[in-house]
């Protein structure tokens, strides 16, 4: 950023909520199929059909708002959003507007200053204001290649038109390209961590869009706007969000005028285009959707989901430092997904050691999981099979060094700890007797490296120690023979 | 017979404008009309505007018997613009309803005079948006040889409304549009909300309310295409039923000196099909229809 100059920033979510049937009728929102294969006539837009609300999707959209801070309305009212486009079958796509599903949300989340490299330097909280979430469907897609005659015809599919969607939109609170960047990763680690979605940027069905301007420092009113489009993962969005800053400063600098319009980002370039300027937006005619009653969540309703959501990752990552004594980084690491959360909780129990469970699980099983590309739900290794290794090592019977081996077996064959300690034979001798048995063996046949010993020569005792190790085929508790082995020799 | 907004399913029903719509029942007698309501009422999980209000058996209680019912008049709107012999059949049914023991009382209906202009905003707003999906796109005529998307929905719009749909989808865009929205689509809907209110206050003193159904007698086919105004206004009595959402129910009363039909009409609280059902039978069967009306072909 030019010194100055302030950039002010406000974003536009949209995220597909996860339900298993479109918002308004019961087709498949499954993804991938033949085209046009999940569709019925409410969602073709024939003449005579009605909408009817999924009940899951307001469920989901609860739970959406309530991760992010939002307070649901007891009524919100559906609109229609009248245009007219190929993929929107009716003519108009079933949105809300002036009274939204919910609404004055404030959020905290966590921010960093980014090196070149985008690498974080420095955390530190920021409070963002979410001005709603409200519940809409999607549109369908236009095809233009890979089909017969595209340079003559557009195919319409329409397996996505129904879709429930969640638009998540905040007020104009983010100062710098990273703060935007922040707060999509904390919205979509929030979605997917309540169910709500599967906040995938990749596969489309989380979608950003930013309205950016910049002013003077010091300068109260905001500059000109502009809404970036086509901002297809998180990075993207961030290095748009610079290119236009840039590029609007450079503007104002040279004695230009920005003007109000919508761009798009094009990756390959590095640039944002014009696709639309004011003058050519659309008047969308919002008017209440009479198709559909206004939309009335109880208290009840809205406790109900909170009850049935689990602790949010933020509540958890605190939780993890005070109750398990973890570090911030280490809490941060297992509050990376839920289902890595509850694998640690359940390993931490088992282990009856949580620092013991949580430093195996992130050093050594969370390595295997990555580089398989297994979440935690899918664990080879289950959380007690963990917690029963961790107690192994701490009871002693096998050595840390051992415990990594057993590990990887235990990962690649699916064995609990136990079998795989039992069949390679790994089992320490802890016990004292049998220990000392072998140490007075040992004695008897090297009795010239026992004089030398006792005469000075202490650096035998490593000598002694492998001799034990070695009768012991290795399975003597190192610890234990070397505090046996000492008291012997110094008889 | 018009039933309560949500007493029967518009699903399947091509739709115009949907806070009004509402699938009715023509029948050669008020029994027959009875009938079936009787059969196509109901909750219908496809339409979330239907209401889980019980269904009563209507044609049962079309029993003759109309003693101590109390009919409202609403006198104001009997005067500019209402035909002497349509004003006159409606008098003689009021006397009617009186003989059969009926108690005939006045109501009033102040804002019942914006009806048609509420009507035709909040009808034409709807009906732009409802016939947007005629784009040629999915299904139903298409133009042919368009170079782009926006010639191909002009083209195919142009040529496939008539010219009064054509009226109807401009004025519902312009109510809508930015900057007018306020002024017309919210203001009527705010007067729509005082018309139902002038009749939930009416139903506080009688069980249904009796008018003509229309202000003249039928007028030649083609007759008002280009005097769209007049034709509007020839739905000053009905409209309210659908603007206040109310069960409304037309019966003969009568023909007119050239033998067109004079209608009168009653309408009811929210869900009381039944009483104005019975009420329309008792008439019904007190005055049969023994003359048919004329058929005549336009100028």
């Amino acid at each position: 950023m030019k010194d100055g100059w302030e950039v002010v920033i406000g974003l536009e979510i949209h995220a597909q909520l996860s339900t298993e049937t479109k918002i308004f009728c019961g087709c498949s929102t499954h993804v991938g199929d033949e085209p046009n294969a999940n569709t019925c006539p409410v969602c073709l837009g024939l003449p005579g059909a009605l909408p009817v609300l999924n009940r899951r999707a307001v469920e989901l959209g609860a739970r959406a708002a309530l991760s992010l801070g939002l307070r649901i309305n007891e009524t919100s009212i559906f609109s229609r959003k009248n245009y007219f486009y190929p993929d929107l079958p009716k003519g108009y796509q079933i949105s809300q507007y002036d009274r939204p599903f919910s609404e004055r949300g404030v959020l905290e989340i966590m921010t960093a200053t980014r090196d070149e490299g985008g690498h974080a330097r420095e955390w530190r909280p920021l409070t963002v204001r979410v001005t709603r979430l409200h519940l809409e469907e999607d549109a369908g897609k236009n095809v233009h290649e890979g089909l017969p005659e595209t340079e003559r015809y557009s195919y319409v599919d329409l397996n996505r038109a129904g879709t429930p969607l969640a638009e998540i939109v905040t007020e104009p609170d983010f100062r710098t390209s990273w703060e935007a960047y922040d707060y999509v990763n904390h919205v979509r680690k929030a979605l997917q961590w309540v169910g709500a979605s599967d906040a995938d940027m990749e596969k489309g069905n989380l979608r950003c869009e930013a309205n950016v301007s910049v002013r003077r420092v010091g300068d109260e009113r905001f500059g000109t706007k502009v809404e970036l489009k086509n901002l297809n993962s998180v990075r993207f969005m961030q290095r748009a969000i610079e290119f236009e800053i840039e590029r609007q400063v450079n503007t104002l600098e040279a004695g230009g005028r920005l003007t109000q319009e919508t761009r798009l980002w094009d990756d390959r370039a590095g640039e944002t285009r014009v696709m639309r300027s004011k003058e050519e937006a659309h008047d969308y005619r919002y008017f209440p959707e009479p198709d559909l009653p206004p939309l009335t969540v109880s208290a009840e309703f809205i406790e109900g989901v909170r009850r049935s959501m689990p602790e949010l990752p933020d509540a958890r990552h605190r939780r993890f430092m005070e109750e398990y004594g973890l570090t911030f980084e280490d809490a941060s690491t297992l509050t990376r997904e839920l289902t890595l959360a509850d694998f640690y909780e359940r390993a931490a129990k088992a282990a009856a050691n949580p620092r013991g469970a949580a430093n195996w699980l992130k050093g050594e099983l969370l390595r295997e999981l990555d580089a398989a590309g297994v979440g935690a739900d899918a664990s080879p290794v289950s959380p007690e099979e963990l917690g029963a290794l961790v107690r192994a090592i701490d009871g002693g019977k096998i050595s840390g060094k051992q415990g990594k081996e057993v590990l990887v077996e235990m990962f690649s064959t699916g064995k609990g700890a136990a079998d795989v300690i039992e069949e390679r034979g790994l089992a320490q001798v802890s016990d004292a007797g049998e220990i000392e048995r072998i140490i007075g063996d040992v004695l008897a046949a090297n009795q010239q490296q026992v004089e030398h010993y006792r005469a000075g020569k202490e650096g035998l005792f490593g000598f002694f120690v492998g001799q034990v190790m070695k009768a012991s085929k290795g399975k003597a508790n190192p610890k234990v023979v070397n505090e046996l082995l000492k008291a012997k020799l110094s008889e | 017979m018009k039933p309560t907004y949500g007493r029967v399913s518009r699903y399947g029903l091509v739709a115009f404008g949907s806070s009004l719509d509402q699938v009715s029942v023509f029948g050669l007698t008020v029994k027959d009309a009875a009938l079936v309501l009787g059969a196509i009422a109901g909750r219908d999980p496809h339409d979330a505007t239907t209401a889980d209000v019980p269904v009563p058996d209507y044609a049962a209680e079309l029993n003759g018997d109309i003693r101590g019912a109390r009919i409202g008049v609403p006198r104001a709107l009997f005067g500019e613009g209402l035909d002497a012999e349509v004003r006159a059949g409606v008098e003689a049914a009021i006397e009617a309803y009186r003989e059969l023991g009926a108690e005939i009382v006045d109501v009033e209906l102040p804002h019942a005079k914006y009806c048609i202009a509420v009507y035709y905003i909040i009808a034409t707003a709807e009906a732009s948006s409802n016939l947007a999906r005629y784009d040629g796109v999915r299904y139903g005529h298409r133009a042919e040889e368009s170079d782009e998307l926006r010639q191909m929905y002009r083209r195919t719009r142009d040529e496939g409304f008539g010219t009064e749909v054509k009226r109807r989808i401009m004025l519902g865009t312009y109510v809508l549009s930015s900057g007018y929205y306020d002024a017309y689509y919210l203001k009527a809907q705010k007067v729509r909300t005082l018309i139902k209110q002038d009749f939930l206050s009416a139903f506080e003193r009688c069980d249904a309310i009796l008018t003509p159904t229309t202000p003249t007698p039928a007028f030649m086919l083609g007759e008002k295409t280009d005097d769209p105004l007049a034709m509007y206004l020839n739905d000053i009595y009905t409209c309210t039923a659908n603007l206040a959402g109310i069960p409304g129910i037309s019966v003969p009363c009568g023909l007119s000196s050239d033998g067109l039909p004079i209608g009168l009409q009653l309408v009811g609280a929210h869900w009381s099909e039944a009483t104005i059902l019975r009420l329309a039978h008792a008439y019904e069967q007190a005055h049969p229809l023994t003359a048919r009306p004329r058929i005549v072909a336009a100028a």
